[in-house]
């Protein structure tokens, strides 16, 4: 065996160049291998996270009633103790913030611009909305107390070309099915690099929300974080009554789960693409080496070498081009990825509806993917070196010591 | 005894549609020990009858056994087993692998028998001081003369002590004082070892060497003479 890759060895170094080039190939196919299966993983990891710290947090409470999509502002559909239900949560040692939140679907307008947006009622002291606090880009975040304040995102400011302390008109559902429109004053315009998000979102504080939504003290959900997010199975079936629907980050974010596993699958062909041109260079490199080594291949044979011990030669030559290509491409690759781990790749406004995706995707590479990127890439071009190795096993010894 | 025997061999070649008779029904039998010429002129079918005896083709028609086995009736594996353990081959063109140096040429069919390392050694010592190139033992072919080169084939080919070294124009490529030294080396360790020498040749000074002459013409052997 040693002998075998000793001349592998030395049958690549007869053509360096060559060699070099084709082990490259591997390198760059695994380099890009190893940057879409992160961008992939880092995307979705990214909305799924952007979406459970904005919206979905890793566990919602909801009355049995409360229709997501249809944002019922009806006093049956809410929550009507929200402070008692959070009271009993945070008793739960897994929960590390629950806050209310009123929802309302509503139109911004001034003057000849009008957006329909989602009104969102929070409570400006919870840790929970922290994140919308550490967004502010300009004017101040919103007090518990404030009657005539909003902020809004960047875009829609961008869009309205509103600054603070400029006045809006707001319109909005409300729970007896009528709407009411009130002029707010614009205290700060957020970002949370998610431009989807903060084109459609509004925030007031969660007392003047229910008051304009005429809901008294009730909430459309109670906002849960926990500890872990691994633990919301958990205790979503500690928390399970009869009163209230208690829904997972799981369920509330399946659109994504959905196009993680779908973009997967996608991901798989561009895999096979990738490799399939990277191994179609391997084997072209080895069948040259077959038709320029037929002589040697016929010596081999004439002394007695069987044909699968000459086809483990060639096999030992991919194996080598195989591991310099994989060590090369977990170098260059483990560079790249790390590139844009750190600094990530800017998409601005480009995502998917209904997907939370950040501006900025940041490269998220795991064990599992270098993993089987490597073993697919070593499998893949060792089944393509097959060809080339049956080539030269196949070789009758008399034809193949007259060079034919 | 009788270490090949060859009867009644044809071996017709297709090329297009054209059908040449490289060999029309040979009888051949060649004894243990022997150093056998087979001489005739280009396209005789001295090459083709050496490579048949060598294992490396099948005839169209016709019996070749080697130390009482029929080659034809072999598969391809035990044809290449044979080949190991019963033959030595000698080509025109030295047929080293290049990027393995001498001492690896002649340790590579030893490599094939799975002999230990040492014993390896000790074989691989031992012939190449046979050929006189224990000096030259971790040169590679492009670093070697011709005529060292040869001497190295020479080397490797008895290097599993076969029964038989089969040797196609061993000396056609080299000037006339290299030719000499490998083909004295060849008759030196013939007479030494006992190994059966057979060699395709149409050098009158190759052919002085032989113990016995087979001359053949258009397939046919016309003449086989004891010297």
């Amino acid at each position: 065996m040693i002998q075998l890759f000793k001349m592998a060895f030395r049958d690549l170094g007869r053509n360096k160049r060559r060699s070099i080039l084709s082990a490259l190939a591997v390198s760059v196919g695994m380099t890009l291998l190893l940057l879409m299966a992160s961008v992939l993983a880092g995307e979705m990891r990214g909305a799924l996270q952007n979406s459970i710290q904005l919206q979905s947090g890793h566990l919602q409470v909801r009355a049995k009633t409360y229709e997501e999509n249809k944002i019922s502002l009806k006093w049956e559909d809410l929550i009507a103790d929200p402070q008692q239900v959070i009271a009993k949560l945070t008793t739960i040692p897994q929960v590390k913030v629950a806050t209310p939140r009123l929802i309302a679907s509503g139109i911004v307008t001034l003057k000849d611009n009008s957006k329909g947006v989602q009104v969102v009622g929070i409570d400006p002291t919870s840790e929970a909305n922290q994140i919308f606090r550490q967004g502010i880009l300009a004017g101040d975040f919103l007090t518990s107390d404030d009657r005539e304040g909003i902020i809004i995102g960047r875009p829609l400011a961008e869009k309205f070309n509103v600054q603070v302390g400029d006045q809006v008109s707001l319109l909005i559902n409300r729970s007896s099915g009528d709407t009411d429109e009130q002029l707010f004053t614009v205290r700060g315009i957020f970002t949370t690099n998610t431009m989807n998000y903060d084109e459609n979102t509004v925030f007031m504080p969660l007392a003047k929300a229910q008051t304009f939504a005429d809901a008294e003290d009730h909430a459309s959900l109670i906002f849960v974080m926990l500890q872990d997010q691994s633990q919301a199975d958990a205790v979503a079936a500690a928390l399970q009554s009869s009163d209230y629907q208690i829904i997972t980050w799981l369920k509330l974010n399946e659109l994504t789960v959905q196009l993680e596993d779908f973009a997967n699958s996608y991901m798989y062909i561009l895999y096979l693409i990738i490799l399939g041109i990277t191994a179609t260079v391997v084997v072209n490199t080895l069948v040259m080496a077959v038709f320029e080594r037929t002589r040697e291949i016929g010596i081999l044979s004439a002394i007695g070498m069987k044909g699968r011990r000459i086809m483990a030669m060639f096999l030992a030559e991919a194996t080598l081009l195989a591991t310099g290509g994989v060590c090369g491409g977990l170098i260059l690759g483990g560079l790249v990825v790390a590139y844009f781990t750190k600094y990530g790749i800017y998409i601005g406004d480009y995502g998917v509806s209904g997907i939370l995706m950040g501006d900025t995707i940041y490269a998220y590479l795991t064990m599992q993917d270098v993993t089987s990127l490597t073993l697919v890439t070593y499998v893949i071009t060792l089944i393509a070196s097959l060809y080339p190795a049956t080539l030269a096993a196949r070789m009758e010894p008399v034809e193949a010591l007259h060079g034919k | 005894m009788e270490v090949a025997k060859l009867t009644n061999i044809t071996r017709n070649f297709k090329v297009g549609e054209v059908e040449t008779r490289a060999l029309r029904g040979v009888d051949l039998s060649i004894q243990s020990g022997e150093f056998t010429a087979l001489v005739g002129p280009s396209g005789s079918g001295k090459t083709t009858l050496l490579q048949l005896i060598g294992c490396l083709d099948q005839p169209t028609s016709g019996t070749v056994v080697i130390n009482g086995q029929d080659a034809t009736r072999l598969s391809r594996n035990q044809r290449a087993d044979l080949r190991k353990a019963e033959l030595g081959f000698i080509f025109q063109f030295f047929a080293l692998i290049p990027t393995l140096t001498a001492y690896e040429n002649i340790e590579m069919p030893l490599l094939l028998h799975r002999q230990k390392e040492n014993e390896r050694k000790k074989r691989v010592m031992e012939l190449l001081k046979g050929v006189s190139l224990e000096d030259r033992a971790h040169h590679r072919p492009d670093q070697l003369s011709g005529g060292q080169q040869q001497r190295v084939a020479i080397a490797r080919a008895l290097a599993t002590n076969p029964l038989i070294v089969l040797a196609d124009e061993p000396t056609a490529n080299l000037d006339t004082e290299n030719g000499r030294q490998v083909m004295e080396i060849m008759k030196r360790l013939n007479e030494e070892t006992g190994v059966t020498f057979i060699f395709a040749t149409h050098d009158p000074r190759v052919i002085k060497y032989a113990a016995r002459v087979v001359t053949l013409e258009d397939g046919l052997i016309v003449k086989d003479l004891q010297g």
